[in-house]
């Protein structure tokens, strides 16, 4: 589905994405981990090209990301992303946060777009705040929004960049939950996020890097379960994340 | 005999109003309409030139922009009065060479408020609109233009009151307007004090709603949010 090839990029002289490869699978999930500042976010744009790429290939199915001839907003359609800072569209009704794609981009009619608008915002528990505007809701109510807003597209693959590192604590849960019903229904996800109980109880795969490279790649059971076979650096990061996390 | 000891006003009447000044009035609000209209149209194609990705269109737009704010407004106005026509070998009259001119000059004031509306909206909006599929433009049209509007509208109005009092300027080419109108009232009257007395008035009186309103406005919308 994903398929991330040799891929590096700078900025200026200053190297943050140093030869990744990996891939997402399709029903695949996928959390990419790591300290702040090792890329994790910036790998992730890549993938639907809001990041260019100096060096390596994306495959998207198979259609080459960043190929000069690829239609990118074509792309962009058939792939969701939800940001950390939600980005709805703060002068837009949520109703029409959710229509406003479908109906610009997919011609959808206005019946059509607001029957799925309102069907995803049932499933993310929000149906009774459609009129409101995003000021008017919860972080976590707006990054559930966000979520069903990008699922309005019926996307192929999800994209999470940090989706609930801008939440207050108590509303990480119920954006988390969403996520969870998401990775149950077969949705392929890759996810870079800081919480390893989502990691370990619903991810197929675990990606961790460091300083633009990727340092691990394998499965949940593995990265979790022989913590002993990790690299210094990934067990470093794991003994604060987890310590943080039961504490 | 000191005149502004023997002030008449006796002359302010509905036939001067509508003899002489209503004409002017119309002519000023009209110019101030089309000048921010146009401006703002034009100057939000400045605007998006100079954020553009090719060169030249960003060079042309900043070179236009920074050579009109940097020459006075009745400069501008003298120069396109006599100037084109001499270069399209007609004369072109003081109320079309007005519209022209006032359009184009406030077109590069504008566009330095639309290009900081434009820069209060964060790229993570304009990330979210292309995530969702919709091209550059619809982008701009859906997401980043609406916001960066709504954020511009206090600047643009007060921008528009700076406007209306800069009509004042056509005086250069004799045009018509309201100042003008006083002018020629005070002459037939011959009580240029008390004609220039009401002129100041009425022009404090218009701006001064006209910036109540402003105000109002950001309030409430502050009040709001």
């Amino acid at each position: 589905m994903i398929e991330i090839q040799h891929v590096s990029k700078w900025y200026g002289q200053f190297q943050v994405l140093k030869d990744c490869t990996t891939r997402v699978d399709k029903g695949e999930v996928v959390v990419v981990c790591g300290p702040s500042g090792s890329g994790k976010s910036t790998l992730i744009k890549t993938v639907n090209a809001l990041e260019s790429i100096q060096q390596g290939k994306i495959l998207l199915g198979d259609i080459s990301v960043h190929d000069p001839k690829t239609d990118q907003a074509a792309l962009r359609s058939r792939v969701g992303m939800v940001f950390q800072n939600f980005e709805l569209f703060p002068h837009l009704s949520v109703l029409d946060n959710l229509m406003l794609a479908p109906q610009k981009v997919l011609n959808r009619s206005e019946s059509e777009a607001k029957a799925k608008a309102l069907a995803y915002l049932d499933r993310v528990g929000l149906a009774a705040h459609s009129h409101k505007f995003p000021s008017q809701l919860s972080g976590g109510q707006q990054q559930r929004v966000a979520i069903a807003r990008a699922l309005c597209m019926d996307p192929q693959a999800m994209l999470f960049d940090e989706p609930t590192s801008a939440l207050d604590p108590e509303m990480v849960g119920e954006v988390l939950e969403v996520m969870v019903g998401l990775a149950h229904d077969g949705m392929t996800m890759m996810v870079v996020t800081h919480e390893m109980g989502f990691a370990r109880q619903v991810s197929d795969r675990v990606i961790f890097m460091d300083a633009g490279a990727i340092l691990e790649d394998c499965t949940t059971t593995e990265f979790f379960g022989n913590p002993a076979a990790r690299a210094e650096r990934t067990q470093v990061f794991l003994s604060k994340v987890m310590g943080h996390q039961t504490a | 005999m000191n005149q502004a000891m023997n002030l008449d006003l006796s002359f302010y009447t509905w036939g001067l109003f509508h003899d002489f000044i209503l004409k002017g009035l119309l002519f000023s609000l009209t110019l101030t309409l089309v000048a921010s209209v146009g401006g703002t149209f034009f100057g939000t194609g400045l605007a998006l030139m100079r954020r553009s990705s090719v060169a030249w269109m960003r060079i042309t737009a900043a070179t236009y922009v920074n050579v009109m704010r940097s020459v006075p407004l009745v400069m501008v106005i003298l120069w396109f009065y006599l100037l084109v026509p001499f270069l399209i070998g007609k004369p072109i009259g003081a109320e079309w060479s007005a519209f022209i001119t006032f359009t184009a000059f406030e077109a590069a004031y504008f566009s330095e408020i639309v290009r900081s509306g434009l820069q209060s909206v964060g790229v993570g909006q304009t990330n979210a609109a292309k995530a969702l599929g919709l091209s550059h433009t619809q982008a701009l049209r859906y997401v980043v233009l609406p916001q960066a509007f709504r954020n511009m509208v206090p600047v643009l109005l007060t921008q528009t009151i700076a406007l209306f009092q800069d009509t004042s300027l056509v005086y250069a080419i004799g045009a018509y307007d309201l100042l003008k109108g006083f002018e020629t009232a005070g002459k037939n009257y011959g009580r240029p004090i008390e004609v220039y007395m009401m002129a100041a008035l009425v022009y404090f009186v218009i701006c001064f709603a006209l910036s109540r309103a402003v105000k109002a406005m950001t309030k409430e919308r502050v009040g709001a949010a």
